[in-house]
């Protein structure tokens, strides 16, 4: 039996994440499972498919480019998946919002249930993932014929791309009547993806309004930096959703995280507490944040950026 | 229109939990119980659609212990017509509720279900999609915006880089992102209101649903503590430690 990854992309291109859930399959493949198939699906897709082919540890690229898997929508992708599984032991996505929106489609209809988030692997039955965001690790057993599972991408070292799989053509088609894309508006940053950046700088309620976010842009420019937010921040309007770092926005585990005016709530801290080292700014010598911070720097963030973007 | 919203009672999410000493499982006994916070969301979704003419009822929908009433008191007291309690001791896991739900849907014919995405004990993210493949209808997941039109509703979803909109055929499924509205506190007289509301319990075997898993839980763990760190008093004492310490810079 063997195992299939559906391979994320975006923008024409494979994400960054595809390379992590392959790791976890070849942990899986190591444990006794089988060859590693990816499957490309979209429309436009063979610069993807590509991509893929090079990951190291794949098989095979499986491609089904046809305008109705267009932008990844839950109802053909899913019936898609659900024609493919047959033959495979594990089918494994990035716990990305498509591989959390498709995943369940494809346990239910085939009567299993579904693995999220899994974040080791322990054998080919057995893995890891969190609950209670985080609060608490369980080590779950499946004993379904078909193990369906998201991965969180940060939990696994990418693969490296010097493979050549070879690329074979998918040619089911599914129909969709029931569900339109409209539109889609997408953050436009040159900074590093959220999930996959080397270093974070995370801005939260403390930075006082969206205008003051700018003061973290210098800082992440000399760091390569992305820039995130508390869910505080977003839901106070001084950041984009797709900036959340937490429990329900992105999990996040750079080299380096400086969180800015952040308290740390647990939400927060499910998003980010597996970062290697955590740096907090924050006035209040008491706020949690510093509990999980290597270091801490107690004092007032205005006169804090400025002096760090400059020292930098 | 008919609106089913789903609600699941958990931990509140102030409570620090406890994994028990033997490891079995998250300790949950005299811990503070609530609903689910995205299941609120959808709740309130569900009453501003009533409020503004689109929905004609709204039906609340748990699977759960008997406990798990209070939270569908509590969705009546938002504004919730009555409620439906598949009450059950055992363990479910998002598929079997899913299956329930689906018997549910079979019964009641809503023209929308409103779901919250995850819930915040088993972070599964599952229950909403599988609600949809299993009654074969479409899905609107992580929304931040609803807007019924007719026979469709247009959902502006919450993806990784940013907002996706689709439009789907009714009947439908939704889940709650968090940014999908406010919800409301309940007014005291409504409480006591929701407490003469209509209550069904059903059970799994009225919908003839095994609640059994293939999923095992082998064991629960206590992450790896994080130590904290020190405290540096200056801008460059942190640069210093980054550069020659932590090597990070």
């Amino acid at each position: 039996m063997s195992i299939l990854v559906l391979a994320d992309h975006h923008d024409g291109q494979l994400a960054g994440t595809t390379a992590h859930v392959v790791a976890a399959a070849q942990e899986i493949a190591k444990a006794g499972g089988g060859d590693i198939d990816v499957l490309v699906a979209g429309e436009g897709v063979s610069a993807i498919a590509d991509a893929a082919a090079k990951l190291d540890g794949v098989s095979r690229v499986r491609v089904a480019d046809n305008a109705v898997y267009a932008h990844q929508l839950a109802e053909p992708l899913g019936a898609l998946l659900v024609e493919l599984a047959d033959g495979y032991s594990h089918v494994l996505a990035s716990a990305s919002t498509t591989g959390k929106n498709v995943m369940p489609r494809l346990a239910a209809l085939k009567d299993v249930s579904q693995l999220s988030d899994i974040i080791a692997v322990e054998g080919i039955d057995t893995f890891c993932r969190p609950i209670y965001a985080g609060n608490a690790i369980a080590t779950v057993k499946s004993d379904d014929a078909l193990k369906v599972m998201t991965v969180r991408s940060t939990a696994f070292d990418a693969v490296a791309s010097a493979g050549s799989a070879g690329i074979e053509s998918v040619d089911t088609v599914v129909d969709n009547t029931q569900s339109t894309f409209l539109k889609e508006e997408l953050a436009e940053s040159d900074r590093p993806e959220l999930g996959a950046a080397k270093v974070v700088i995370s801005g939260g309620r403390g930075m006082g309004n969206g205008e003051n976010f700018k003061l973290l842009d210098g800082i992440a420019d000399k760091l390569g930096a992305a820039i995130g937010a508390s869910r505080a921040a977003v839901d106070a309007g001084y950041a984009h959703n797709d900036m959340q770092v937490g429990q329900t926005g992105k999990i996040v585990a750079p080299d380096l995280y400086i969180a800015v005016g952040i308290s740390g709530a647990i939400q927060h801290l499910a998003g980010m507490k597996d970062s290697k080292v955590i740096v907090a700014i924050n006035q209040d010598e008491e706020a949690p944040i510093f509990q999980v911070a290597d270091y801490g720097l107690v004092g007032d963030l205005f006169e804090v950026l400025p002096e760090l973007e400059s020292k930098l | 229109m008919k609106v089913l919203v789903a609600v699941k009672r958990v931990i509140d999410y102030n409570v620090k939990i406890r994994v028990k000493p033997d490891h079995s499982d998250v300790d949950l006994t005299n811990v503070k119980m609530a609903m689910n916070p995205f299941c609120e969301i959808a709740v309130e979704e569900a009453v501003r659609l009533k409020e503004k003419g689109v929905a004609s009822e709204v039906v609340a929908v748990t699977v759960g212990p008997k406990a798990a009433q209070e939270q569908l008191r509590t969705a009546m007291a938002l504004g919730a017509d009555r409620a439906i309690h598949v009450q059950t001791d055992d363990k479910v896991e998002s598929l079997a509720v899913a299956k329930l739900l689906k018997g549910v849907i079979d019964e009641e014919q809503p023209g929308l279900v409103i779901l919250g995405k995850q819930a915040i004990d088993t972070d599964n993210n599952q229950t909403g999609q599988m609600l949809a493949a299993l009654a074969g209808l479409p899905q609107g997941t992580f929304a931040s915006e609803v807007d019924v039109q007719g026979e469709k509703v247009a959902v502006t979803r919450e993806i990784d880089g940013g907002l996706q909109s689709v439009e789907l055929s009714l009947p439908a499924i939704v889940t709650t992102d968090l940014r999908l509205n406010e919800p409301r506190y309940a007014k005291l007289p409504d409480i006591m209101k929701a407490k003469k509301k209509p209550l069904d319990v059903k059970t799994p075997e009225d919908y003839g649903v095994a609640t059994a898993s293939k999923v095992s839980l082998v064991k629960v763990e206590a992450p790896a503590e994080r130590k904290g760190g020190v405290k540096v008093g200056s801008v460059d004492e942190l640069v210093d430690k980054l550069k020659n310490e932590a090597k990070v810079l």
